[in-house]
């Protein structure tokens, strides 16, 4: 459950000091919290990464860098993954490796050429476990038409890991001239996302040590490149595509919102949410807004190329229960708002830690 | 989904909306006793579908805003020990005690672990004979019943190494002492659905009786609490006070007798502090004395230190008692928020603060009309 995103914070001047732009207070530690692409995630990259590594590709804050080599451009991303089990339903951490990757460099609609892989071994883990993920990590490689041209051994002493951490990096060209970034959002424009939400999160939560959740949800781990390619054959303009992993739905709107300078509203009935994964999440008091999914995306686009957007991702296979799921309005920037089933309206905020079970 | 779906339906809403706005000719305070009804209330906003003159007011019914400070303070020591392995329920975790929370604790090396059962933490504690595992048992008659199987499980199976930190609270006498008092505004009472699920509503009619107050027991979507509103606005106009049962689907007037019987075998009543309300008499459940052995609180020695005071801006005193809103306080969403909570409102989403910081902080938008 993780992706390698940066996560941007909605913008404080606008939020009437809703947001704590206070700094961490000193002597703070690393919470888990800081891992969920809520704003606690926000906070550790505005407050210590940016400042320290400020430069324009990373400033734009999207999925990739893109970055120009003699008049090429390419767009570079990493990404690390530290998801428990290392096998779930619908895939393990080695094909989530290519797939997180490979969708990041697909959301900036380039075509992925090259991973890296890096693995972080904890003493004591079975060879043979190691030989299934790697087997995984390379069959998923090569049905992106990616290849693993290097990588990286590292072993930590028992206790120190989790058994197995990868993370990838990629490489990818870019053959288009849009400008797609989660800061070109327009009020008019329509969000469209892929597919029902939550399948990822809820898939690997069943499957976690104490929970006696039998379900057949299976993680949507997929990779979304020819996707993109398909609905930028359309010709339609697009403002930017996002995969919304951790943090969900609600985060990945709410940094589009906050880089974009404008309001979003979305229309509660119209988000696709599978039954069991909603029945799920009632039970267990989480939001599927905010539940993370690592096969999904989400479109911003102009107006009147909505339908036809619509229509092409509905043609792929990984795209049959796309939705037109709200607008970009002229509201407060970096407002996120949801149209209830009863017609009233309320804040879709970024998640504020992890999302806590409750207790009743 | 079936039992979800017809409770979230527009139509059947905007119906018993118009059948409010015809029965209220009067202003009327109602209060919500429940978090989880506070935060569909929000979640919704119901509260912008209702006419100017009705006004919600939310009650104290939010298990980890009442848990006293001391508790959170003895759960954060109890998990600092080397031996003991820490076992809770997901929300406790980052209620803010007098100078640390449980998240915090777990960072700096202390065995926390969230479970959805109390029975859980007796399987941790079989699974880890070396530890004492430590259940943090809260919350209001709801979850009494789990946690007294647990503990009746753990005296069943003989597993030595199980203890529970109670703090339990039962809703009638704090809503006796609500009311009673000099301040109270609220004529009528939404009664929590799941508490009655277990208890029955009978407790509640002497209550009715006593104060002259309506009450519903109602559910806990937007059609629940919707219908729950129209009853309760129904007898105040026609100067009636009893007790109806709205949540039909789920609480019967005696509730469920095995479930009692589960806690009276285990538990039995005794005075109990509410953070930000005070000492309640009889409004607590503690270990009865055949069961101490699973008692953390004589399990394990604690220092009684100085008393332990709260932040001085948080009102949540006040919010808790319904007689002020999350949006009255000075720090709400400036100093106060759920990544930086002062109170313990903010943390939980049952906390009537986190569900206005979560869905409402921004008034502007409320009360729109649909586009």
């Amino acid at each position: 459950m993780n992706g390698s995103r940066p996560v941007k914070a909605t913008a404080p001047q606008t939020m009437s000091g809703a947001l704590c732009p206070s700094p961490l207070p000193a002597g703070e530690s690393v919470l888990l919290g800081h891992g969920s692409g809520g704003k606690l995630s926000a906070e550790l990259i505005h407050e210590i990464f940016l400042p320290t590594f400020d430069n324009p590709a990373l400033a734009l804050l999207n999925d990739q860098a893109m970055v120009s080599v003699n008049g090429i451009r390419l767009a570079f991303t990493t990404d690390s993954f530290v998801v428990k089990p290392l096998f779930f339903p619908g895939g393990d951490i080695g094909s989530l490796a290519v797939h997180g990757t490979v969708n990041d460099l697909a959301m900036g609609g380039a075509t992925p050429l090259f991973l890296s892989a890096a693995f972080i071994l904890e003493e004591g883990l079975p060879l043979d476990t190691l030989r299934q993920i790697s087997a995984s990590l390379q069959e998923a490689a090569r049905a992106c038409g990616v290849a693993v041209v290097t990588g990286d051994t590292k072993v930590v002493e028992k206790g120190s890991g989790d058994g197995l951490f990868i993370n990838t990096s990629g490489i990818g060209v870019v053959h288009h001239d849009l400008a797609l970034s989660a800061g070109n959002a327009r009020p008019g424009d329509k969000v469209l996302v892929s597919g029902p939400l939550g399948d990822h999160g809820i898939a690997i939560l069943a499957q976690r040590e104490g929970l006696a959740l039998e379900t057949a949800i299976q993680s949507d781990s997929a990779p979304l490149h020819n996707l993109v390619a398909a609905l930028l054959a359309t010709g339609a303009s697009f403002r930017c595509f996002r995969d919304p992993t951790r943090g969900g739905l609600a985060s990945t709107l709410n940094e589009i919102a906050a880089q974009s300078q404008v309001g979003i509203e979305l229309q509660e009935h119209r988000v696709p949410v599978r039954e069991q994964v909603r029945g799920a999440c009632e039970l267990l008091g989480l939001d599927p807004l905010y539940v993370a999914n690592e096969g999904k995306l989400v479109a911003i686009v102009k107006a009147e190329d909505a339908e036809t957007a619509l229509g092409a991702l509905r043609e792929h296979p990984l795209g049959r229960e796309a939705e037109i799921i709200g607008t970009v309005i002229n509201g407060p920037a970096g407002r996120v708002t949801v149209r209830t089933t009863l017609g009233t309206a309320r804040m879709l905020d970024m998640l504020s830690g992890d999302q806590l079970p409750r207790i009743c | 989904m079936k039992y979800l779906d017809e409770y979230r339906d527009e139509r059947i809403a905007r119906m018993l909306v118009s059948q409010i706005r015809e029965t209220a000719a009067r202003p009327w305070v109602l209060m919500e006793v429940c978090g989880g009804q506070t935060h569909t209330l929000m979640r919704y906003g119901i509260e912008d579908l209702l006419p100017a003159g009705i006004e919600l007011v939310h009650g104290p019914g939010c298990p980890v805003c009442v848990t006293p400070l001391e508790k959170i303070d003895r759960a954060i020591a109890l998990a600092m020990r080397p031996e003991v392995i820490l076992v809770s329920y997901g929300d406790m975790l980052r209620v803010p005690g007098s100078r640390n929370d449980l998240l915090r604790a777990k960072a700096a090396g202390a065995d926390v672990r969230i479970v959805y059962s109390p029975l859980e933490a007796v399987t941790i504690a079989s699974a880890h004979p070396d530890k004492a595992v430590v259940f943090f048992g809260v919350g209001f008659e709801t979850t009494a019943p789990a946690n007294a199987m647990a503990i009746w499980e753990a005296h069943r199976a003989g597993i030595t190494n199980f203890s529970m930190l109670v703090s339990h609270v039962l809703v009638p006498p704090a809503m006796r002492l609500l009311l009673g008092s000099p301040s109270n505004r609220v004529q009528g009472l939404i009664a929590p659905g799941h508490v009655c699920t277990v208890m029955g509503y009978r407790e509640y009619e002497q209550l009715s009786a006593d104060f002259c107050l309506p009450i519903v027991v109602g559910g806990f979507e937007p059609v629940d609490l919707l219908e729950a509103i129209s009853m309760l606005i129904a007898q105040l106009e026609h100067g009636r006070a009893q007790v109806e049962n709205q949540y039909v689907r789920s609480v019967t007037c005696d509730g469920n007798l095995p479930a009692q019987r589960a806690v009276e075998r285990v538990f039995t009543p005794c005075d109990q502090k509410w953070r930000g309300i005070g000492l309640i008499p009889h409004s607590g459940l503690r270990i009865r004395e055949e069961y101490a052995a699973f008692d953390a609180e004589k399990v394990f020695p604690f220092a009684t230190g100085a008393a332990i005071e709260e932040a001085p801006d948080c009102i949540s005193a006040q919010i808790l008692q319904g007689l002020k809103k999350p949006t009255d306080c000075v720090a709400f969403a400036e100093r106060c928020s759920p990544s930086n909570p002062l109170g313990a409102p903010m943390v939980s989403s049952e906390g009537a603060c986190a569900a206005y910081y979560q869905y409402r902080r921004h008034a502007a938008h409320a009360g729109e009309p649909r586009p």
